[in-house]
């Protein structure tokens, strides 16, 4: 078990292409810490750099306090768990998993007992015996797993390990994750462009984008707090409305007017962090789920908005409404019992208290 | 007045009628294409087993149909087999083969690790440079060859076509290895360089047995070539006791233009016999080695 310290990395390729632009990144031991980012933001090239299987340009990588810039992978007390989960084709699955052991020598009867234990919390003792071939592709996922766990190596690393997997293998193999994290302990990064994943499995989450880190946080802290419009937009499923909107200042009160006119007074909580930008343009910022139909029964810091409906999604658990606002695509999550249909103006709530100002001129959150 | 035409709603057209009599006119067509290619693959070998079962004299009796064997006899088979020449040649042919196949795995399996799998500085032009020296035929390279076998003192000798023989295999297998190995996800090297191999733990633990079907495949193609050459041996081997089997039957029992028809055909057929047997058992592994990747799942 050990801490992972990321200083100052840097990933150029050829032609001056730099795919991880200078990171620093503290995780701290049993940490499991999520990698998250549309595809091309640096995620798995970190990743790999951590693991020894590609060059860092300029930087230091620490692993338990021990620079690894120039360690072979097989030297830095990691494991690893693929997308494809490259198993061995030709060896069974017990043997797949003893094979990083028996390479260091350990002796046959703490592989067996190793190998015997992974099994049972992974709960594949039943396919010890069969070859990748015959198995499917959640359990070949738990043998690639099982190699990792054997070894007790300082760190987990994860490349997307679940993308191979149907939605529902998914969902079952992501709580299987968490769980023996919490079985081993072991400090874990893990990397996915799935923000779902990230957020249900992270104890912090690193949010990248072309190769910066845009925020580091609790998954809690990124939904509610998001520190850039990338990550605003980034985390939460459907992703935030942003509408284009001018801050005006009216007798001591802020309120928010959107690009269609509509006004939406700020809460009194918020004017001060926003007093500053009175007068400004700023995007406003808000969630589908922060953007809901009318119910007398939650009125924190109401604000009324009427809009039009153009497709609607039921759920089952609920209806998302989508519209177009000056330009800006827009959704909302109603309560599937509202009568909301195609072409019929719909009342709106927008909660004000979980709103979101980001100044246009730097994309930051204000 | 409209300007556009509502189209006609028709059913769908299909012109030869049903799916299943389309199946079986392609059943046809394939048999006989296949029936027909079998007569003229097969022709010169059937042939050939006929001859080798006719007397001296009935080969020289142009009367009759040829495909006829009127008075079978094994003793062709018999005078070769009790011929110490003979014997010596098929030995021959098998110490050259098996060195040659022995040396040109090792090379170029040790070659398409290193061309396929380590990235270094120029391992892209040396691979297609390997494979370019594979395009200049044999026909071509024995006279410099000569020199170069003469200049080492083993003209005359089986050891110069161990020698020799490695220069049409080698590049072939080796291209052959390359693709094989280039099938292997690249995610297994990494795996297996995590899991603590090196190198060579990595060539020998995890793609030797994965790529055994190319392994298979590049040996059965080094012993074709090596077990049927023929213009190497004719040009550097005059000494009977060192030729190998294809020059020796040619050479030993055609004198002058006297052709011992019926021990020349048994022979073929007997040289022609341990690549038949690997062929046999080994088929499937051939198969999948040559088309390795498009089924890889």
């Amino acid at each position: 078990m050990a801490e992972v310290s990321l200083r100052k990395i840097v990933k150029a390729y050829e032609g001056d292409v730099q795919a991880v632009k200078g990171i620093d990144l503290e995780i701290a031991d049993h940490e499991f810490v999520v990698l998250v980012g549309p595809s091309g933001c640096g995620k798995s090239t970190t990743l790999r750099m951590i693991a020894g299987l590609e060059e860092i340009t300029s930087g230091d990588i620490a692993i338990g306090g021990t620079v690894v810039n120039d360690i072979p992978p097989r030297d830095r007390d990691i494991a690893m768990v693929f997308q494809n989960y490259a198993l061995y084709p030709h060896m069974s699955v017990y043997d797949n998993m003893a094979f990083g052991l028996t390479l260091r020598k350990f002796p046959k009867a703490e592989i067996d007992k190793r190998v015997t234990e992974a099994a049972r919390i992974l709960d594949i003792t039943p396919l010890l015996a069969r070859k990748p071939k015959a198995l499917s592709g959640g359990q070949r996922q738990r043998v690639a797993m099982g190699r990792a766990i054997v070894r007790d190596p300082k760190v987990f690393l994860f490349d997307e390990p679940l993308s191979n997997l149907d939605a529902k293998l998914r969902v079952q193999m992501r709580t299987e994750i968490k769980k023996v994290h919490q079985t081993v302990n072991t400090t874990t990064i893990y990397v996915t462009h799935d923000q779902v994943e990230a957020m249900t499995l992270a104890d912090r989450v690193v949010v990248m984008n072309h190769g910066i880190i845009e925020q580091v946080g609790p998954p809690q802290e990124l939904y509610h707090h998001p520190a850039t419009r990338f990550v605003a937009g980034f985390i939460g499923s459907p992703a935030m409305n942003f509408i284009p909107a001018k801050l005006e200042e009216a007798s001591g009160a802020l309120r928010v007017v959107l690009s269609n006119g509509t006004t939406l007074d700020v809460p009194e909580a918020r004017t001060a962090r926003y007093r500053a930008h009175a007068g400004k343009p700023v995007l406003f910022g808000i969630r589908p789920e922060h953007l809901t139909d009318d119910k007398p029964t939650d009125k924190t810091n109401p604000a009324p908005m009427i809009l039009t409906p153009e497709v609607i999604e039921p759920m089952g658990m609920e209806t998302l409404a989508h519209f177009k606002l000056d330009g800006a695509e827009i959704s909302a999550r109603l309560d599937p019992a509202t009568p909301a249909s195609v072409g019929q103006p719909l009342r709106l709530i927008a909660h004000m208290d979980q709103m979101h100002l980001i100044d246009p001129s730097n994309d930051k959150v204000l | 007045m409209s300007a556009t035409t509502v189209p006609v709603r028709q059913g769908i057209y299909h012109k030869a009628g049903s799916l299943r009599r389309e199946r079986r006119w392609a059943l046809i067509t394939a048999y006989i294409s296949l029936i027909v290619a079998a007569i003229i693959m097969l022709a010169p070998p059937v042939y050939m087993l006929l001859t080798s079962l006719k007397t001296s004299a009935e080969v020289a009796d142009q009367s009759g149909s040829p495909w006829w064997v009127r008075d079978p006899t094994l003793e062709n088979y018999s005078a070769l087999l009790t011929n110490r020449m003979f014997i010596d040649f098929f030995l021959n042919s098998a110490k050259v083969t098996i060195l040659v196949v022995a040396i040109t795995m090792v090379i170029s399996v040790l070659a398409a690790f290193a061309l396929g799998r380590m990235r270094f500085w120029g391992s892209q032009m040396l691979a297609t440079g390997v494979f370019l020296t594979y395009l200049v035929p044999d026909t071509l390279l024995f006279i410099p060859l000569y020199q170069i076998v003469g200049g080492l003192g083993l003209l005359d000798s089986a050891w110069g076509l161990v020698l020799v023989y490695p220069t049409l295999t080698v590049p072939f297998c080796t291209w052959i290895m390359i693709g094989y190995f280039a099938s292997i996800p690249k995610e297994l090297d990494e795996a297996a360089l995590i899991d603590g191999a090196n190198w060579m733990q990595m060539l020998w633990k995890i793609f030797i047995p994965v790529a055994l079907p190319g392994i298979i495949a590049a040996t059965i193609f080094a012993f074709t070539v090596s077990w049927a050459a023929f213009v190497y041996p004719t040009a550097f081997i005059t000494t009977p006791s060192e030729m190998p089997m294809t020059i020796g039957v040619v050479s030993q029992l055609i004198r002058g233009d006297t052709f011992a028809w019926g021990q020349l055909m048994a022979g073929a057929l007997l040289a022609a016999l341990p690549p038949v047997v690997i062929y046999a058992f080994l088929m499937d592994y051939y198969i999948a080695g040559l088309t390795a990747g498009a089924t890889k799942g």
